[in-house]
């Protein structure tokens, strides 16, 4: 297994004279959890995008496991997707479906379980995710806390290796936040996946991240650990966490943990 | 003068309007392309198109129930009026079919359908567009194109010449309650005398052309649906306009299949 799961080398996006990612080079650790932050616009989402293959960046590579993934083939790009997990801001129901139906959508598409298999597997993740109660409800019954961990639940079932979430947190309210961001930490420690988190919110990277990374105008403006991050006495990072947010000097994950 | 032309040209190339109509073209033909390129290779999605079929039947029904009668009807009524002038009353019922089968029930059935159904679907593909839908599924390694746009194509497709063949009986009922009610025919002389003028060919072409109307229903639909953006503006956008440009695409077609079927079989 490699140190690093995924790879950026000199990546970068625009659209039209937009410059969203500008030569950027980071690399992810195998079971780590790394959280990206940055002004909305600064290119979080379309970093995550590029890594799975819905947007083709404009130049620069995205190595997964020694393989640069921008020179798969589709067939070879859907065989990496089935290995990562995505989980969208507004969860990314599929509105014509229950939810019963949204979690076993890629399994009888992608995989060759048996219907009891994947009743067990639906059954354990929606387990997982405290809302047994809604399987066979529609995406519109439910609230936006509801919504993102049935996300969450049809992000896991794959049992992927990766999973990108796209600020999990966002729209929420803070206690459900706070347990959307133990989830991901579970997971990380339940089944040994790699994750990269896109966030606004401290609070949640505080919970889950191993490591932080800052984007401003379309490079990494911050890379290290999220305790360097909070006594960090720069005047852009200090601003847009809010003084009073870093100065509170939050405990980071190990001391979540403990 | 010369001067003015270039002007005049020059204007028409950067107004972007027109630039708008060539993308759409473009990319509405590029679209299709992709269609050809997906619907022969598996998965083949049956249970989607069948849905998607039946949804799209029960959609329509009630819609084209009341047209297809009302358009026998009126027909009948405002065309007896001038054919009793030229003494040519007795081919009414024949005149009503010809016209039904080979025009009137098409067309007027497809631009209904282009207005119920390819809105829907612009409607629907782009607000799964606007919320992650169609990404999610793509992440998913699943291909979103074969399994919303394909099946959806094929469903308008297969289910437009059925939809039609409902119509044009329909209207002819209502032709036949039209003349009835003015001269008392039976329906038996009635049928009779509508088909009898009626050869096979005069099928052929409107039976073929419903299944392109059907075709430019659900690749228009789709292709606006497919590519919408800026949230639900977007959404809105694409709907109504995947209704403008099928109708106008069906009606352009519409008048390249007529001269063809007049050049290809010119005895019908």
């Amino acid at each position: 297994m490699a140190d690093h799961l995924i790879k950026i080398n000199n990546l970068s996006k625009s659209f039209g004279d937009n410059l969203v990612l500008d030569n950027i080079s980071l690399n992810i650790p195998e079971g780590e959890n790394t959280v990206i932050f940055g002004k909305s616009g600064s290119g979080k989402s379309v970093l995550l995008k590029c890594i799975v293959g819905l947007l083709v960046p404009d130049s620069g590579e995205i190595i997964i496991e020694g393989k640069n993934v921008l020179n798969y083939s589709t067939k070879e790009l859907n065989q990496l997707r089935k290995q990562i997990g995505f989980l969208f801001q507004g969860a990314a129901l599929y509105d014509s479906m229950s939810v019963r139906e949204n979690l076993e959508f890629p399994l009888i598409r992608n995989f060759n379980f048996s219907p009891k298999e994947i009743d067990e597997k639906i059954h354990n993740v929606l387990q997982n995710v405290s809302l047994e109660e809604a399987i066979d409800k529609m995406p519109a019954e439910l609230s936006g806390g509801m919504k993102k961990r049935i996300g969450l639940a049809r992000t896991i079932i794959t049992e992927p290796k990766l999973i990108l979430y796209d600020e999990p947190t966002t729209g929420l309210d803070p206690i459900t936040s706070k347990e959307i961001s133990h989830l991901i930490i579970e997971l990380e420690e339940n089944l040994d996946v790699t994750s990269i988190v896109v966030t606004h919110d401290l609070a949640c990277a505080q919970i889950v991240a191993d490591r932080a990374i800052v984007l401003k105008d379309a490079k990494i403006f911050f890379e290290g650990n999220i305790k360097q991050l909070v006594s960090s006495n720069d005047e852009f990072l200090r601003e847009f966490f809010g003084n009073e947010v870093l100065e509170s000097n939050m405990p980071g994950k190990q001391a979540s943990k403990e | 003068m010369e001067q003015d032309t270039k002007v005049e040209k020059e204007l028409l190339l950067n107004s972007p309007k027109l630039t708008e109509f060539f993308k759409t073209v473009a990319g509405l033909t590029t679209f299709s392309l992709q269609f050809f390129k997906n619907v022969f290779t598996p998965p083949f999605e049956f249970n989607e198109i069948k849905k998607h079929m039946v949804e799209l039947g029960i959609k329509t029904l009630p819609i084209v129930t009341v047209t297809g009668f009302i358009i026998g009807l009126v027909l009948a009524m405002q065309s007896q009026p001038v054919m009793q002038r030229f003494g040519a009353e007795y081919f009414l019922p024949s005149m009503v079919a010809l016209s039904v089968i080979r025009e009137l029930g098409p067309v007027i059935t497809a631009l209904i359908f282009a207005g119920r159904v390819s809105s829907g679907i612009g409607a629907e593909l782009g607000s799964m567009r606007v919320t992650e839908q169609i990404d999610a599924m793509e992440v998913s390694a699943i291909h979103p194109y074969k399994y919303l746009v394909v099946t959806r194509i094929l469903a308008c497709t297969f289910i437009m010449p059925i939809i039609t063949m409902y119509v044009d009986f329909l209207a002819i009922i209502g032709g036949f309650f039209a003349i009835a009610l003015s001269t008392g025919i039976n329906f038996q002389l009635y049928v009779d005398s509508a088909f009898k003028s009626i050869v096979f060919g005069d099928f052929i072409p409107p039976f073929l052309k419903t299944f392109i109307f059907g075709f430019i229903v659900g690749a228009v639909g789709s292709y606006k649906g497919y590519n919408a953006e800026n949230g639900t503006v977007g959404v809105g956008q694409a709907s109504t306009t995947s209704v403008v440009v099928s109708s106008l695409l069906i009606l352009l077609c519409d008048m390249v299949i007529v001269k063809l079927s007049i050049w290809l079989w010119p005895t019908t």
